[in-house]
């Protein structure tokens, strides 16, 4: 799970990570009063689940509360659109108004978890405001890395190897530990699979500060963390993979015209795989998971049916725990309730797997019986394409 | 011969009392699993399917003389539960649960270092050698004894495997699910390893997919160790990327973890590669000069 970067600047304060004074504006003229409360300069930000918001035109420099005002009446209700957010873009519904400070530097700080030896990492750069992908590829020797042992957390001289790394002055070691570690304590107490600050700042004054932030939250440590939860922005996210795990399905829209339903995760991307071999092109990706009931089923084919350029639904099925009749049931319930306006292939296989088909066969619905996964996909693709089988 | 688990592995179910657990013992029982008790803090003294049930693994072990763990513990007490197995110094332990926090699966790493229990999974469908010794979910009835070793990411995907494996005649020494989750405890490599040395395995189907680089390091292995054919399929050549396909470890971020960097690294470790799911069966037979219709 995504936030905002003024949500994730609300939480790393409370760990001690410094941030500028800021606050967010849901209209002109709450951003002017935050100004004047400030006092000026102040940096007008869109507020959106993407990065390079400056080169959109998203980051706005205030000299005057009344030009805070202008900024943020251009910027609330811009169709933002960024390397991220793909050609349609983002709609901002609020800025973050912050002070502005002199930066002397700009750094790089990131942490993720490094699934090679299983622990966390701190990774930062000298080369701030970059991409760390970018960095990575061109520059591999510009990353400092830590990996921390859970036991003990990150420890003082670990963020002091970083902090002399990037060559912070000797005087602001402290304020870099002070940072880094609240910054790990952040990480582990939120359960977040990525926290970056990019950049870091050094400022005139002698600060360091997180000038922007970035938090992304491993969805199955949520359970525990209400407080993050209600952070969570479903205006940013597709409502239709929004609504899937809400039915406990797992479910990624794609570009393609066949709509795809399988039972486990690996099976379901060897099907895209599948029926891109034969020529056609998935609408989506859903695994069912490995103990769907009928109504799950149900819940299923809706989503599938709602996407408006599905040509051809595929369903493809192992049944292990899952018995092929109860998905042939299911199937054959969502075929009648919900209508079948496109072609239905379905290729069955595994535990009971014969009552299935004949549950399918006596059902009187056009369905495609397919006898493996490659026939299965390729009647898919014929059938998308509009042709008879 | 088999690798892992055999017909004399003595079974404890960590999560008997629940209905995932209590369901899946009395498949494992019907398979022909020793499952010798269960665990439930709390619960000892009752019974699930005729198996005494214990309130703590180290009770269990020493009722029973397991030597083998299967978790079907709830994803916020999971993590905890391995260690508890680990602990009590059985051989292996397999975590069937999905969704158990990565952080947890850190500390419980870290927790794990240096002790000699192994950890397969989590989020897997476990490991069966046919004929012998079921723990885990997949149905025990598609499998096979025979001389195919099967691992993999993936759960369905495996049962596609197997199935193939059947039909072109040929059955399995063991099949092990590693799991999809970006930390976990044996990868492809401890099982290549252990096939390489099971006399009763003749060849190996791989099957891998997209995120992280396990597939490579896997290659790079069957190069450098390996005498017996290995067959290699990797899902998610047409997944976009920064989006997780289902399992918490299949996402293809910063450009890395890609299914055609595995496949090339496949091809570059002499690995015969399985262009399409539904030809991991054929793949093998040619591999292995047999004539398949």
């Amino acid at each position: 799970m995504n936030i905002h970067e003024y949500q994730a600047k609300a939480v790393l304060s409370r760990y001690g990570v410094a941030v500028p004074k800021g606050k967010v504006a849901d209209t002109p003229a709450e951003a002017e009063i935050i100004a004047e409360e400030f006092g000026t300069p102040v940096v007008v930000k869109a507020q959106i689940h993407a990065g390079g918001r400056g080169k959109g035109g998203g980051v706005k420099f205030a000299k005057t509360p009344a030009e805070a005002r202008e900024y943020a009446k251009q910027i609330i209700g811009m169709t933002l659109v960024t390397h991220q957010t793909g050609p349609q873009g983002k709609k901002v519904k609020r800025v973050l108004v912050e002070q502005a400070g002199r930066i002397k530097r700009e750094l790089y700080l990131g942490m993720v978890i490094d699934r090679g030896v299983s622990r966390v990492v701190m990774m930062a750069s000298t080369e701030g405001g970059m991409e760390i992908e970018t960095v990575a590829a061109k520059t591999p020797e510009k990353i400092l890395k830590e990996w921390v042992d859970p036991a003990v957390g990150l420890m003082p001289f670990q963020a002091r190897k970083l902090a002399f790394g990037l060559g912070i002055p000797g005087e602001l070691t402290g304020k870099a530990v002070k940072f880094m570690t609240g910054l790990y304590k952040a990480f582990v107490d939120t359960d977040c699979s990525l926290a970056e600050i990019n950049p870091l700042v050094l400022t005139e004054d002698g600060d360091i500060v997180a000038l922007d932030a970035k938090m992304n939250f491993d969805g199955n440590g949520l359970f525990r963390h209400k407080d993050i939860e209600v952070l969570r922005d479903f205006d940013e996210e597709d409502p239709t993979e929004t609504e899937a795990s809400r039915f406990g399905l797992s479910y990624i829209s794609l570009d393609g015209t066949i709509g795809c339903m399988v039972n486990g995760a690996g099976l379901a991307m060897a099907t895209m795989d599948m029926i891109k071999h034969c020529g056609g092109s998935p609408a989506n990706f859903l695994d069912v998971g490995g103990g769907a009931s009928a109504e799950q089923v149900t819940n299923a084919f809706r989503l599938i049916l709602s996407d408006a350029k599905v040509k051809a639904i595929l369903v493809n099925i192992f049944g292990g725990i899952m018995r092929c009749d109860i998905i042939a049931e299911g199937v054959v319930t969502a075929a009648k309730t919900l209508g079948l306006s496109v072609p239905l292939v379905v290729r069955l296989e595994g535990t009971n797997v014969e009552k299935g088909k004949e549950i399918l066969a006596a059902s009187k619905l056009n369905i495609i019986s397919a006898a493996d996964m490659g026939d299965a996909a390729k009647k898919a693709v014929l059938a998308a394409a509009g042709q008879a089988n | 011969m088999s690798i892992f688990i055999n017909k004399d592995t003595k079974v404890l179910v960590q999560g008997i009392t629940g209905s995932v657990g209590a369901f899946h013992t009395k498949q494992m029982l019907e398979y022909g699993t020793k499952i010798v008790g269960g665990v439930t803090p709390g619960k000892a003294g009752s019974r699930i399917e005729g198996v005494p049930v214990f309130n703590s693994v180290y009770d269990a072990v020493k009722a029973t003389g397991a030597n083998a763990s299967v978790v079907y513990v709830p994803p916020g007490f999971a993590a905890d539960a391995i260690c508890e197995a680990f602990d009590a110094g059985l051989d292996i332990v397999i975590c069937i649960t999905e969704g158990i926090p990565i952080l947890d699966m850190v500390k419980a790493k870290r927790f794990m270092d240096g002790k000699k229990t192994r950890l397969v999974g989590p989020n897997c469908p476990g490991v069966i050698t046919p004929g012998e010794c079921k723990i885990g979910i997949m149905p025990g009835y598609i499998h096979t004894p025979g001389t195919i070793g099967i691992v993999s990411k993936s759960g369905t995907l495996t049962y596609e495997a197997v199935h193939q494996v059947t039909t072109i005649g040929l059955g399995q020494s063991t099949c092990i699910g590693i799991g999809g989750d970006p930390i976990n405890g044996t990868n492809f490599i401890d099982v290549l390893s252990a096939f390489q040395a099971d006399p009763k395995t003749e060849a190996v189907i791989m099957i891998g997919e997209i995120g992280g680089t396990a597939e490579e390091e896997a290659a790079a292995f069957v190069k450098a160790k390996m005498t017996k054919p290995v067959i290699g399929f990797v899902a998610g050549q047409t997944a976009p990327k920064g989006k997780r396909m289902g399992h918490a470890g299949a996402i293809i971020s910063g450009g890395k973890g890609t299914a055609a960097e595995k496949i090339e690294a496949f091809r570059a470790a002499g690995i015969s590669v399985s262009e399409t799911p539904s030809d991991m069966g054929k793949t093998l037979a040619r591999r292995l000069g047999l004539n398949v219709k």
